[in-house]
């Protein structure tokens, strides 16, 4: 299980770039985090995720 | 050149006249001011950059009274406030400066002021300063306390109820070393409960030698902020060096003292531009080192032996008083010393607008506290630096702020 | 006026006022920056939704400098974090630093705000911290590298006004860096007031999200500081306390 900003998904063995095409999000409008260190965008398709991972996928919101 | 100053001594070698001559004469016989000499720290501040830009661009003809009127009325003033109230257009509001600068002096003191004395322990000068009784070329009787001598002088001080001192020297590192100035320091502790040096500038580690001997105020007098009138005035000697001296305070500070104090000489340029650096330069310190304390003094030129003529020129007590209570508005917080320069009438005055201190029981020669204090003859003195014009003993002094409505305070300090 | 720039770690802005985007819909964000006269607009990061695919960014006309902030974060490793995942999200290196450790009235954590900024201006953020006024943390907000201190007037959200005047006041006296008073003004007169004292920049985002008409409100915000402004910067006149002049009772002792 790979947990996913916050819920548990089966998603180990897959890419970044895979997991948000699959996910819905706009690559170009997040910043991604796995276990805690941030991964380049340039990295999203060679990092794959694994068993036991955390990965946090953030983006901008309205805040003051 | 101000031929004011100049004064041939008959016992100089013809070598040593012409010397002299040269120095007073030719500009290129004489070291360059900027630069720092050898064994000179260089300390990385800005304090000196933000003094002088604001000095180079003060123009006092330009301010009116509005502006003058508004200043009154902050709370918090400016820089450019500080302008308008040493400007000819603040001479008006005299009384209404004296005032505000009352108010503030009761909010941050109280109804106190603090006595003081300073001891002379050696007059040997390596400089030439052409306004100073000490210089190098005037000729006086020199003079180098030992240490059983300083401590009698202290005795005698102390006995007369004195509880803070301030110990002074020539600027001569040769004659007056700082391991001399430590062991006078470490003996005062003995005696006085604060302690305070007037000396020639040292480097940070020299500072923080003689803290650990007890000292915790720091007094440099920069004379001028006027860079090139300080080069004419100051032609020979490691005090030549004008940057060195300004960051004097900051080295102290550096160093692990616990206050500073500073000032221009007042007459020896033009003052308004002088006292407004003298008032920023211990302004931007405080902002940098917001732990210090720090105090202004407003020295007016003096006579000095062999030169009589010696006086502060356009500085009258009018803008001498002005010049205080522009001090004390913009910087309520800051202790206000006024030297034994000036005249009883005048210190009983001011010390119930602005002042905070006053020395007592001054005497500005060397080893002649005895002679002073209880008129017992004594053969070896040293010459003084300086007429005073306030003779007053301590006691005299004591009583007389007392019957000015004031608390006079010996020391409020908790040594730690 | 014409000159007069507010200047943050060497980016200089016309506009001192800044704009939140929080509590109220993307869709009147490009008005209330154009009715503000905004340069810079403050967002927060969150994580990302992937229902919704409407992004703020979007929303954000060019040109105006975002400033993201570290709200959510409870101490100074966490607002560290958020700067950096921020800044991965490819804005610029502003960062606003928010550290709350306490739920109900939302007030800011000096202590833990000087680390953060400490740790992130080594790491060249442009780091603009909100902070209780507080003179002794302000002097270590500037020697831990922040670009500017952001005070607060009043709780945030509170629009209760300059309840910290005094203090702000100080800042503003003894501080080198722009003061930009951030949280809790509600009006716009509470903006020119703050602006008079001299400070470098007002931030409101409660007091737009909560007004009738809010980009309406944007621009009374606008002419309210740019009046400040223009006020502080003309001297403000003084004020005829008594009218007649004292006699020389202090003074007299002078003698030429």
């Amino acid at each position: 299980m790979v947990k996913i900003n916050g819920k548990d998904r089966e998603a180990a063995g897959k890419t970044l770039s895979q997991i948000l095409e699959e996910e819905g999000y706009q690559p170009l409008r997040v910043a991604v985090e796995l276990n805690l260190e941030i991964v380049p965008k340039a990295a999203y398709g060679s990092t794959a995720v694994k068993d036991g991972d955390t990965v946090e996928i953030v983006s901008f919101v309205g805040g003051g | 050149m101000e031929n004011q100053f100049l004064i041939d001594s008959d016992e100089l070698t013809p070598e040593a006249l012409e010397r002299k001559h040269r120095l007073e004469n030719d500009p290129s016989s004489r070291t360059n001011h900027m630069e720092y000499m050898e064994g000179q720290e260089v300390i990385k501040s800005d304090i000196r950059e933000k003094v002088m830009s604001a000095v180079e661009s003060y123009d006092p003809s330009v301010y009116k009274a509005n502006d003058v009127m508004r200043a009154l009325q902050k709370q918090n003033l400016s820089v450019e406030d500080l302008k308008a109230l040493l400007s000819p257009a603040a001479e008006p509001f005299l009384e209404q400066m004296a005032e505000r600068a009352r108010i503030e002096t009761r909010k941050h003191f109280g109804n106190t002021v603090y006595l003081f004395t300073p001891l002379y322990i050696a007059n040997y000068c390596e400089n030439y300063c052409v306004y100073c009784g000490f210089n190098c070329y005037n000729k006086i009787r020199r003079m180098k306390l030992d240490m059983e001598q300083i401590e009698h002088e202290m005795k005698v001080i102390a006995d007369s109820g004195m509880e803070e001192i301030l110990i002074l020297t020539g600027e001569s590192r040769a004659m007056s070393d700082v391991k001399y100035i430590g062991e006078a320091c470490k003996l005062a502790r003995k005696y006085f409960r604060m302690v305070g040096v007037e000396i020639y500038p040292v480097n940070v580690e020299d500072y923080r030698y003689l803290h650990e001997c007890g000292v915790d105020y720091v007094t440099v007098f920069q004379e001028t902020y006027d860079t090139e009138k300080y080069e004419t005035l100051h032609l020979m000697g490691h005090k030549r060096v004008w940057p060195y001296r300004f960051d004097a305070q900051e080295r102290a500070l550096m160093g692990g003292m616990r206050g500073v104090a500073g000032s221009a000489l007042l007459g020896l340029s033009d003052f308004r531009k002088d006292a407004l650096a003298s008032a920023l330069h211990m302004y931007y310190l405080q902002r940098k080192y917001p732990h210090a304390e720090i105090s202004l003094s407003c020295p007016r030129l003096r006579p000095i032996i062999n030169n009589g003529k010696i006086n502060p020129r356009d500085v009258g007590e009018k803008q001498l008083c002005q010049i205080l209570c522009a001090y004390r508005i913009f910087l309520p917080f800051a202790g206000i010393t006024v030297s034994s320069r000036e005249s009883a009438q005048f210190r009983n005055g001011i010390v119930k607008i602005a002042a905070t201190k006053i020395s007592a029981g001054v005497s500005t020669g060397i080893g002649d506290h005895e002679s002073k204090y209880t008129g017992k003859e004594c053969d070896a003195e040293g010459d003084e630096q300086f007429e005073i014009n306030d003779g007053r003993s301590f006691k005299q002094m004591y009583s007389d702020m007392s019957g000015e409505g004031l608390q006079p305070v010996l020391n409020d300090y908790l040594y730690v | 006026m014409e000159n007069d720039k507010l200047v943050i770690a060497g980016h200089e802005f016309t506009s001192r006022f800044i704009l939140g985007s929080g509590k109220y819909s993307l869709s009147l964000i490009e008005a209330a920056v154009k009715y503000a006269g905004a340069e810079i607009i403050t967002c927060a990061v969150r994580r990302a939704n992937t229902k919704e695919h409407e992004n703020i960014l979007d929303f954000i006309p060019k040109g105006v400098t975002l400033l993201p902030n570290t709200s959510g974060a409870r101490n100074a490793d966490e607002a560290v974090r958020i700067a950096r995942l921020a800044r991965e999200l490819g804005c610029g290196d502003f960062v606003k630093i928010e550290i709350m450790r306490d739920t109900k009235y939302l007030l800011p954590d000096n202590a833990e705000t000087v680390r953060a900024t400490e740790i992130l201006a080594k790491e060249g953020f442009i780091v603009m911290p909100y902070m209780y006024p507080d003179l002794n943390t302000a002097r270590d907000l500037v020697n831990a590298g922040a670009a500017t201190v952001m005070p607060l007037a009043s709780p945030i959200g509170s629009n209760k006004g300059l309840a910290t005047k005094d203090f702000i006041q100080i800042l503003i006296d003894e501080i080198d860096l722009p003061i930009i008073v951030d949280a809790g003004i509600g009006r716009p007169s509470q903006a020119c007031e703050a602006m008079e004292m001299g400070a470098a920049a007002v931030m409101s985002n409660t007091a737009l999200a909560t007004a009738g008409d809010l980009p309406a409100m944007a621009e009374a915000f606008r002419k309210a500081v740019e009046a400040g402004r223009q006020a502080y910067l003309s001297g403000l006149g003084r004020v005829l306390v008594r009218g007649a002049a004292p006699s020389d009772t202090l003074t007299g002792f002078l003698r030429d």
